[in-house]
């Protein structure tokens, strides 16, 4: 057992509903009790999705405790493929199926029998994977299915396209900039010449993955989602791929480079270097910012980096490498991957923590007083209250870091997005700081001011306590209100009856 | 289920229950903050975690009282000790926070390993010196605000039974509350504006706010709150008697009703729940009947409230309301307004106890018949999907849907409202007759300030 406040990877079912639900036409079927479904709040709210979550449960109850689910399932899954007629259910299972035990692997069987579409059991251990490394298997399993069945069929494409192309695999729903990185990184390709084959599992139907094959290398812009898939494909259909990070202008560099000797020994000579000058000095001013005085201003100043593998790793380095900024801490919370992300920030870096204990990564803040932070929404909420600046650059994350904006981390304009959110970070924190030192705000305390200040009203105590009941924000109206209801009726005192007539009267 | 339900016109069916609601333990966000000395401590795994997480939103970071004990492979298979597991992490919320209560919400997984959490609990207790409640708030068995219903359940066990004079005083933190800082001899007097009626302990946690207003609506006809569950700390929870009445403030409290009358002895009074100046004028009558109180003034103040209202009602009337049903406060919602001069084609409902909601049940019926309007179709345990399709073909003005389906929807250009907004607002009493409109119309208003904005493309 163990004591959490706060987790930073959520469960492995949400994993694998992220990957289904990124799909086109694929249905997920959860094996769980009621309340569990909240993966539809989070697509409905943060996602802001207009569809209907295609996810449902078959609810375990009482009943089903008792007698094991039966029938239930196996009817559940015969009437999604009815109703909605999806390309693939996945059966998930959650924690709670996880220790029941039921043969669900016999409850797909029975339900292929008669459903349309095909279904699948996420081979996902509640107790073994957290979201992350869920949804990389299941989006392997997935693959691996399709790249299966196309086989026996005679299905798979076997011939590469006539011009080089490529798989972008990893994009998921609910991913941190997903969206935006994907546009971007579909407009990289376009600049390097490079056909998108295919971009999963966001957006993509399954019946695609039969034509995976025909793209000369994948992609894998996340360290996280997507590794076993292109490991898979590269064992099985011969596709190499390029798991560089274009986060940041030298990594960008990289991945293109990268990219380029892929293709090279494909026997397609190409040469993107004059187009990384280009970029690097044109479109990104990434660059030129780090040469500018601005960013001279930020030489050496403390930061600590903390997320998941990928933002901190590629973070750290731009911060360091691109910015000249002194990280005293990088972290992340990926800890079945922590060799990794070690081995990627060594050199830049005083100290590495890899920890999911929000608590350990707070105290390392308070400790080291950072001028600026660079984490998850639960750092903002520390930097807030030991007043430091803080950029979100790593999922968990809250509806504001969903953007209507395009506002991508990675390619060349994510380098843009990234040093302005470095900058806004610094800057408002030494702006803050100054007021502070030449006197601050006069802002103070505005409640109290001219409201009532020679009040003729007496309040009693118990309706003050009341007053202070209510939130600071409105406590100055709903004052002003109340007291402009007693002057009216000439009632020179204030009790708790006369603040309800009052609201009562004001309709507020 | 009870015989006084079958002369009822009103349609009762019930689905499959596949649909969206926010699991029971979610009570754990609003009751740490109600019961300022507690600490909630929810024995189950990430998932719950993760819910619990993002259902509370922006609460997480102001370091509640709340943590979750999170199960491991070695908990499910037994390879650990549950007590010492529970000892260690009790001590170390002791240690930290020193709260008057632990409440150990037990969750499906306690559920299905048969943690024997009531078990282990007294014996902790003692070990500990804290009070440790027991409330199984899962999902196998509950739904969203019934979680509350487990906790207080739980929590009337807890309740003193007999206490000397002295202490009933002291117990009493409404009654201080209102006395504060006065003289004994005007707190004398004013006991004497009370009538001579027996104890009432009332049920249901509430905002501080809205129970001083109930409270005061009460004495102004001559009653007297004994005590309220839950009270502001553990360390108040209000003595109970055999003979005591006791009465709801809010509809999904029916385990807690049973508990009072079974284990306690208590006298329930069934009344309509304060929800809308029409419910919170019957609530009163009903508990003004039980003491042969005559009730004064109620019928002005209705109309009173009902006048300021106007701007709202001309907003609803005639319009159309689909309840979804998510958190049991469906009923007294939909009576509400209907009366209002709405119309209410569906009232989808996780649980629908007829005994404890009878006077609820029978004050819907009426209100329907007064304001000619077709009675509700009830749904319990309703099912999501067929819903949509109901909605898609009534095309309702107003679906109070929980998040999961408001945005969608609203894609397809039908209004919705959250109803988990019902669950946090102030909606009980006269008084906050206004907020539950200022919620219901809200949708309204907007569409109507959004008249020159294009619909979303038509998917239906």
């Amino acid at each position: 057992m163990k004591l959490a406040y706060w987790m930073y990877a959520g469960p492995a079912h949400i994993g694998t509903l992220r990957i289904a639900s990124s799909f086109k036409n694929v249905h997920s079927i959860m094996h769980a009790p009621l309340g569990d479904d909240y993966f539809n709040v989070m697509e409905s709210m943060l996602e802001r999705k207009q569809d209907f979550t295609p996810v449902t449960t078959s609810i375990v109850d009482r009943n089903v405790l008792a007698r094991g689910s039966q029938e239930k399932v196996v009817d559940n899954i015969v009437r999604k493929d009815r109703e909605e007629h999806p390309d693939l259910i996945v059966l998930t299972p959650t924690c709670t199926s996880s220790i029941l035990q039921e043969d669900l692997e016999n409850f797909v069987e029975r339900a292929r029998l008669e459903a349309k579409g095909d279904v699948l059991l996420a081979d996902v251990n509640h107790y073994r994977f957290n979201e992350l490394q869920a949804a990389d298997r299941t989006l392997h399993q997935i693959v691996k299915f399709y790249v299966e069945k196309a086989r026996k069929k005679g299905e798979l494409a076997s011939e590469k396209s006539a011009k080089p192309s490529v798989n972008i695999i990893g994009m998921t729903t609910q991913g941190f900039h997903n969206q935006h990185d994907c546009s971007e990184l579909k407009r990289l390709m376009a600049d390097l010449e490079i056909e998108v084959n295919a971009i999963i599992p966001q957006g993509a139907y399954v019946e695609n993955i039969k034509n995976l094959g025909r793209a000369w290398f994948n992609l894998v812009p996340y360290r996280e989602i997507g590794l076993a898939t292109a490991n898979y494909l590269q064992e099985n259909l011969g596709i190499p791929y390029v798991d560089i990070t274009p986060m940041g202008v030298i990594e960008t560099a990289r991945c293109i480079r990268q990219i380029q000797a892929i293709l090279n020994q494909q026997g397609y000579p190409i040469d993107y270097e004059s187009y990384i000058d280009h970029q690097s000095m044109y479109v990104s001013q990434a660059v030129w910012f780090s040469r500018s005085i601005d960013c001279q201003n930020l030489t050496g100043k403390k930061a600590v980096v903390f997320g998941d593998n990928t933002h901190a790793a590629a973070m750290t380095k731009i911060l360091v490498r691109e910015m000249g900024i002194h990280v005293v801490l990088a972290g992340t919370y990926c800890k079945y991957d922590g060799d990794w992300f070690r081995e990627q920030v060594e050199g830049y870096c005083d100290q590495v923590l890899i920890s999911d204990d929000n608590g350990e990564i707070g105290d390392h803040i308070s400790r080291l007083e950072p001028a600026a932070i660079f984490g998850t929404q639960m750092e903002r909420h520390v930097a807030k209250r030991s007043k430091i600046p803080c950029g979100v650059i790593a999922a968990p994350i809250h509806i504001q870091n969903f953007s209507m904006g395009y506002k991508p981390f990675l390619g060349y304009e994510g380098t843009n997005q990234i040093a302005d959110l470095v900058y806004n970070s610094f800057t408002l924190g030494m702006e803050d700081h100054l007021l502070e030192i030449f006197g601050g705000h006069d802002t103070k305390e505005v409640i109290h001011k001219g409201i009532s200040a020679d009040s003729d009203l007496t309040w009693t105590k118990e309706a003050k306590t009341e007053l202070n009941k209510v939130p600071g924000f409105v406590r100055g109206k709903v004052k002003r209100n109340t007291e402009k209801f007693a002057r009216d009726r000439s009632v020179t005192e204030i009790t708790l009856e006369v603040m309800y007539a009052a609201k009562e009267a004001v309709g507020a | 289920m009870t015989v006084a339900q079958e002369n009822s016109a009103l349609d009762f069916s019930c689905e499959t229950g596949n649909y969206h609601t926010f699991c029971p333990i979610s009570c754990v966000a609003w009751l740490y903050q109600k019961i300022e000395d507690s600490f909630f401590l929810v024995i189950g795994t990430k998932t719950c975690g993760y819910f619990l997480q993002n259902a509370m939103g922006v609460m997480i970071f102001a370091e509640p009282r709340y943590a979750m004990a999170e199960l491991e492979e070695g908990d499910i298979s037994a390879q650990l000790h549950d007590y010492e597991e529970l000892k260690r992490l009790c001590e170390q919320i002791k240690r930290d926070r020193n709260p008057s209560v632990i409440v150990w919400i037990g969750t499906c997984t306690t559920e299905i390993i048969k943690m024997d959490l009531e078990g282990l609990a007294p014996k902790l207790e003692a070990d500990l010196g804290i009070p440790i409640v027991v409330a199984r708030a899962n999902g196998l068995d509950y739904a969203f605000t019934q979680g509350e219903d487990t906790v207080l359940a739980a929590m009337a066990h807890k309740c003193p039974e007999i206490a000397r004079e002295t202490e009933k005083q002291e117990r009493n933190p409404i009654q201080k509350l209102i006395n504060f800082g006065r003289q004994r001899e005007q707190v004398e007097a004013e006991e004497s504006a009370y009538a001579d009626h027996p104890p009432l302990v009332l049920f249901g946690s509430l905002p501080d706010p809205v129970v001083t207003n109930l409270t005061l609506e009460l004495k102004k006809q001559g009653i007297k709150v004994s005590g309220w569950l839950p009270a502001k700390r553990y360390t108040e929870l209000p003595v109970i008697e055999p003979g005591y009445y006791v009465c709801g403030v809010n509809p999904f409290l029916s385990r807690t009703a049973t508990t009072l009358m079974r284990r306690r002895q208590c006298k329930l009074i069934g009344a309509p729940f304060p929800i809308g100046p029409d419910g919170t004028r019957a609530w009163l009558t009903k508990i003004c009947s039980v003491f042969n109180i005559e009730p004064q003034g109620l019928a002005e103040r209705e109309a009173k409230i009902w006048e300021n209202l106007e701007d709202y009602l001309k907003l609803v009337r005639g319009k159309s309301v689909f309840f979804m049903g998510d958190n049991l406060l469906e009923i007294s919602l939909a009576r509400f307004l209907i009366r209002c001069g709405m119309t209410c084609p569906e009232i989808g409902i996780p649980y629908m106890d007829k005994r404890y909601q009878k006077a609820e049940l029978d004050f819907l019926e009426q209100t329907c018949g007064e304001m000619g309007v077709p009675l509700p179709k009830i749904v319990e345990k309703p099912d999501n999907y067929l819903q949509l399709q109901r909605i898609k073909e009534l095309q309702p003005d107003l679906v109070i849907t929980g998040m999961a389906h408001a945005n969608p929807l609203e894609a397809h250009n039908i209004s919705t409202k959250w109803s988990v907004e019902f669950t946090f607002a102030q909606i009980h009493g006269f008084t906050n007759a206004r907020d539950i409109l200022e919620l219901a119309t809200r949708p309204l208003r907007r569409n109507n300030r959004l008249g020159e904005l294009p619909l979303m493309p038509s998917k239906w």
